[in-house]
């Protein structure tokens, strides 16, 4: 397979390859890590949005099974020096591998505990060289509808999956791109091969199956904001006090709890990240 | 089998009934099992909405099937299968006021005046408890024919209600809500064509003589 480069450096002694990917190794721990109790793999992988399989949250993992993740190339474009192609064995070793346990808000109102496997999305962002007068980074997912049932009809969203953050958001240590999960590789159906996490904003910010990073001077399009523009903005910092119009979002229901907890503002990350906002109206700018 | 013997119609309301309890039951069931996946209470509360609006649906089926295969027979099973509406919509309202809310009255009235599909479902459940309420024989008596149909008539808006809260919950992708409301729509579509029939027939024969010419 494709991926025999990258397995070659990274494979445990043992050479195992489960069903569900291969064990990834040499993995460091990061400070930045909680140590609240984590969500389940099998809770991560079987309660999921993945759009582009199904609306349905229990069906991804299934229809997501045989996603092809080799080969795979990511397009550095936009406002750069060079542009250019990166393959995918080539980005999981621009930095060293961190476990970042972090919690996940998703906007619907519930969360988790993950363990994601990978590296700052800054490492990239530096390799790719953005001219100074890039002011935002865009993503988008692939486009690739034989394998994605529902990116045949135009009725779910609008394809493919675009995402976008400010550069100094983007910037910021606690962003990352993530490759794996649970120490293995990540799963299809949790955005393999390469995906977003940036966890004081809500799950949906964190694209998946990226295949192109590019680097602009005005805000990007970004997928949930076209479809409804009163319900997501293009921030989506986790905000109590800022209600979904729909629906509270002042409370959440973390998997495998009973009782619902109160929501922290940036999803707890407010210390790291709250200056970021310093002086935005974060009522208006959700 | 335009026509069933009584007795045959008592026999069948038990094995209608049990079917009916069906989804409850599988519920329960997979939830004893941990079969409710990760989020069981979201399963719950999807599930019990679903069969509240399917149940709605079907008893406001029972007429136009009835008509269309002269089975009369059918109406015997109307009331049964309303109350399931209620029943599952029942189910549903205290999966909202007790695994959501956790009895936070506050909350909830906040939640009814701001959140339009939490308006919208509370509606359709208010609709529902007066026909609830006056399904029983002596009540029909109590208010007489004419005027017990005429409430009845409430069970389209519940119907209505129940799915404009399933559209409005609805983030992306509108194609299972549109769904129960096409049924839906077909439903009142039928009805209106039969009321017209019935206008146009019940008119003296001068008139739609004079109609006609």
């Amino acid at each position: 397979m494709a991926g025999g480069y990258y397995l070659r450096n990274h494979l445990d002694g043992g050479d195992t390859v489960q069903a569900g990917g291969a064990k990834l190794s040499g993995i460091v721990k990061s400070p930045f890590s909680t140590n609240e109790t984590q969500t389940s793999l099998q809770d991560i992988t079987n309660y999921n949005n993945y759009y582009e399989f199904s609306t349905d949250k229990y069906e991804p993992n299934g229809l997501s099974k045989n996603f092809r993740t080799r080969p795979w190339t990511v397009a550095i474009d936009g406002m750069v020096k060079k542009r250019k192609k990166l393959d995918i064995d080539t980005i999981m070793k621009l930095a060293p591998l961190e476990e970042r346990i972090y919690r996940m808000r998703c906007v619907e109102g519930w969360s988790m505990v993950i363990p994601w496997i990978g590296f700052p999305l800054n490492v990239l962002i530096k390799q790719a060289e953005p001219l100074a007068k890039a002011k935002y980074v865009a993503f988008e997912t692939i486009m690739a509808p034989d394998q994605m049932p529902n990116q045949r009809s135009r009725e779910v969203l609008d394809w493919p999956y675009v995402e976008g953050l400010r550069m100094d958001e983007a910037m910021h240590p606690l962003a990352i791109l993530a490759v794996g999960l649970y120490d293995d590789v990540l799963p299809p159906v949790d955005g393999a091969p390469l995906r977003l996490i940036v966890p004081w904003k809500y799950g949906f910010k964190g694209i998946k199956a990226i295949v192109k990073i590019s680097f602009t001077d005005s805000m990007p399009p970004t997928t949930w904001n076209k479809m409804a523009p009163n319900e997501y903005g293009f921030y989506s910092n986790v905000n109590p006090q800022k209600d979904h119009p729909r629906w509270s979002q002042a409370m959440e229901r973390r998997i495998g709890e009973f009782r619902k907890r109160p929501t922290l503002m940036f999803n707890g990350y407010g210390d790291q990240v709250a200056s970021l906002y310093t002086g935005m109206d974060l009522q208006k700018n959700y | 089998m335009k026509q069933l013997p009584e007795k045959y119609v008592r026999l069948l309301k038990l094995p209608v009934f049990v079917a009916c309890l069906g989804p409850a039951f599988v519920l329960t069931w997979k939830g004893f099992h941990h079969l409710l996946g990760a989020n069981p209470i979201d399963v719950i509360t999807r599930t019990t909405g679903r069969w509240t609006l399917t149940f709605l649906l079907i008893t406001l089926s029972v007429t136009p099937v009835r008509r269309i295969t002269t089975m009369a027979w059918l109406i015997r099973f109307r009331r049964m299968l309303g109350l399931f509406a209620f029943f599952y919509g029942s189910l549903h309202l205290m999966t909202y006021v007790w695994l959501d809310k956790f009895f936070d009255v506050h909350e909830m009235l906040h939640d009814i005046a701001k959140r339009r599909f939490i308006t919208a479902g509370m509606t359709a459940f208010v609709l529902m408890l007066p026909l609830a309420l006056t399904s029983t024989t002596g009540w029909i008596r109590r208010l007489g024919g004419k005027r017990w149909q005429k409430l009845h008539r409430l069970i389209y808006f519940s119907a209505a209600a129940g799915v404009v809260h399933f559209i409005w919950l609805v983030k992306a992708d509108l194609r299972r809500p549109l769904t129960y409301g096409a049924v839906l729509l077909l439903l009142i579509v039928y009805r209106v064509f039969l009321w017209i029939r019935g206008r146009l027939n019940s008119r003296p024969a001068a008139v739609q003589e004079a109609v006609r010419t």
